[in-house]
């Protein structure tokens, strides 16, 4: 070997210190593995995925799969059905996404997972290779949990749970019930996706009755026993809607077990309810995609490395948001934002081959309770050996004692929130 | 002789370099770890459209400041105490400095 001159040591150093910058913006991970990743579904999960992963590392081919041509957030979803939001303002389009260089969004739907030759197919007849796979399915419905109740019934007692049509469909019940009517909402048991949301939905319901139809009620009946955010609701509804709102426990006759479509009547174990509108909410797993790919456990969610968010039941395969089991995260749409970011990172060492990444998340929810009046839960999680926990001494909902500065301050958070992330996935 | 300084002195720029590297690439990627989050609420690199304060162009120490007052609870906010203790002092200087 030709030993250096010093003009070649100084070339060779500069060149060496030009490359070593090289990748140290903070947007970018200094990986420039080239790689093929097709990402399963466009919403918090997936949407962030494919934009972080672009961030990451702009060589990686993105092929986002999305069966709808926009997506309609379940967040603020309940704001349209208190009427004042309509669906255009949670309707979101993926044309920024397909814009950036390494992302291509196609609309249409994945019917099965070849895990062994990698590859997906498609309902447009499509088979898109991969060599890692994102699956971000969000739920499904369970649909025969409820005797008498079945998907054809959602289109009389809405769910509303995948918000679009359902949402739409809520909303003009509660306006054209009677006042005096009642209001039935049947929130299901853990876990399922937005553990706050019926009782935000029961809250701007109430919003709503309150000034249009006073002498309306609202009926919980709850299979469980405890819910999010619970003193901060029920405090609120106190003082807010007095007797408007009737939260029935699950141990206490509260879980139901039969609906009567032509009756319009609810029956759990004690009593047989008449409701106006009925809002069945009905127990979820994750989304049917997850479950023909064998990537589920025997209750229909699916095991992940918590650190990593690998599937544990398919090789190559990574499952994120409310489809996954992540520990003490809830299924919640900031959890799956948080979820996608260091799941592209983890993908990222993984197509290097490095190591894994000491990974940290946030969950923070706001829930409204009026228009102006917002509570919110929040918490930084790591990962352990018992799998992504809350970090002791962290987190929390809002103080139960606050002024009316707090909660209008929390409300007008949750509308900044909601742009910011909606922002985040699709700009 | 001479040459044979160069190529020592090459060798050991590269053996520190790989080192510099090394701790500078995981320096960098916790702190994209730790504030990759707080996008959610801030916006995308801070850049908050509504009425959460944005982030992008503050500097590192004003955040870090931020962060620490709020993790004393010497200052009040809506999620941000309850957030903020999330972190060891270090991990909040690395979360600054990722708004750069």
């Amino acid at each position: 070997m030709k030993p250096f001159n010093r003009r070649e040591f100084i070339k060779s150093v500069g060149l060496l210190g030009a490359f070593s910058s090289l990748g140290y913006s903070i947007q970018s991970l200094a990986s420039s593995v080239q790689a093929n990743v097709v990402i399963v579904g466009g919403g918090f999960g997936g949407a962030t995925c494919a934009n972080y992963l672009h961030k990451y590392n702009p060589n990686i081919n993105v092929t986002l799969i999305e069966q709808n041509a926009n997506f309609v957030t379940c967040p603020f979803s309940n704001t349209v059905i208190g009427g004042f939001n309509n669906l255009d303002f949670i309707t979101h389009g993926y044309s920024a996404l397909n814009k950036k260089s390494s992302i291509k969004v196609v609309q249409d739907r994945v019917t099965s997972i070849d895990p062994d030759n990698k590859f997906v197919k498609t309902l447009a007849g499509k088979k898109i290779p991969y060599d890692r796979l994102v699956i971000s399915p969000g739920i499904s419905f369970i649909w025969d949990a409820i005797e008498g109740y079945n998907e054809t019934l959602s289109d009389k007692l809405p769910h509303a749970w995948r918000p679009g049509k359902q949402t739409q469909l809520l909303r003009q019940q509660l306006v054209d019930m009677k006042n005096g009517g009642t209001v039935i909402i049947a929130p299901p048991g853990n876990p399922f996706r937005c553990p706050p949301g019926p009782y935000e939905r029961a809250s701007l319901m109430a919003e709503y009755l309150k000034k249009h139809k006073p002498k309306s009620k609202i009926l919980i009946l709850d299979a469980k026993d405890k819910f999010s955010k619970q003193p901060l609701f029920q405090n609120a509804w106190d003082e807010l809607y007095p007797d408007m709102i009737e939260w029935t426990p699950g141990s206490q006759g509260g879980n139901v077990i039969r609906v009567d479509a032509k009756k319009m009547t609810v029956s759990t174990e004690d009593d047989t309810y008449k409701g106006d509108v009925i809002n069945i909410i009905p127990p979820q797993r994750a989304g049917d995609i997850a479950a023909k790919a064998n990537l589920v456990n025997d209750k229909g969610w699916c095991p992940v490395d918590q650190k990593t968010f690998a599937s544990k039941m398919q090789q190559h395969i990574y499952v994120i948001g409310d489809a996954c089991i992540a520990g003490k995260m809830p299924k919640s749409g900031y959890a799956a934002n948080s979820q996608a970011k260091v799941c592209a990172m983890q993908l990222i060492a993984d197509l290097d081959g490095r190591p894994t990444f000491e990974p940290s998340w946030i969950n923070t929810c706001y829930s409204l309770i009026a228009e102006d009046y917002g509570i919110s839960v929040a918490m930084v999680y790591r990962y352990s050996d018992k799998g992504i926990v809350g970090v002791k001494g962290a987190g929390g909902v809002s103080p139960p004692e606050a002024d009316n500065k707090l909660r209008k301050q929390e409300a007008e958070y949750a509308k900044g929130w909601y742009q910011s992330i909606t922002k985040d996935m699709f700009s | 002789m001479k040459k044979h300084h160069y190529v020592i002195a090459l060798i050991l720029f590269i053996i520190l370099l790989f080192f510099a590297t090394k701790v500078f690439s995981s320096t960098n990627s916790q702190s994209l770890i730790l504030a990759s989050p707080c996008a959610g609420c801030h916006g995308p690199e801070g850049n908050s459209p509504g009425a959460i304060p944005a982030l992008n162009g503050k500097s590192p120490l004003f955040i870090s400041m931020m962060m620490k007052a709020y993790k004393n609870d010497k200052r009040q906010s809506s999620v941000m105490n309850r957030i903020a203790k999330g972190y060891s002092d270090e991990e909040i200087d690395l979360i600054a400095k990722a708004f750069k």
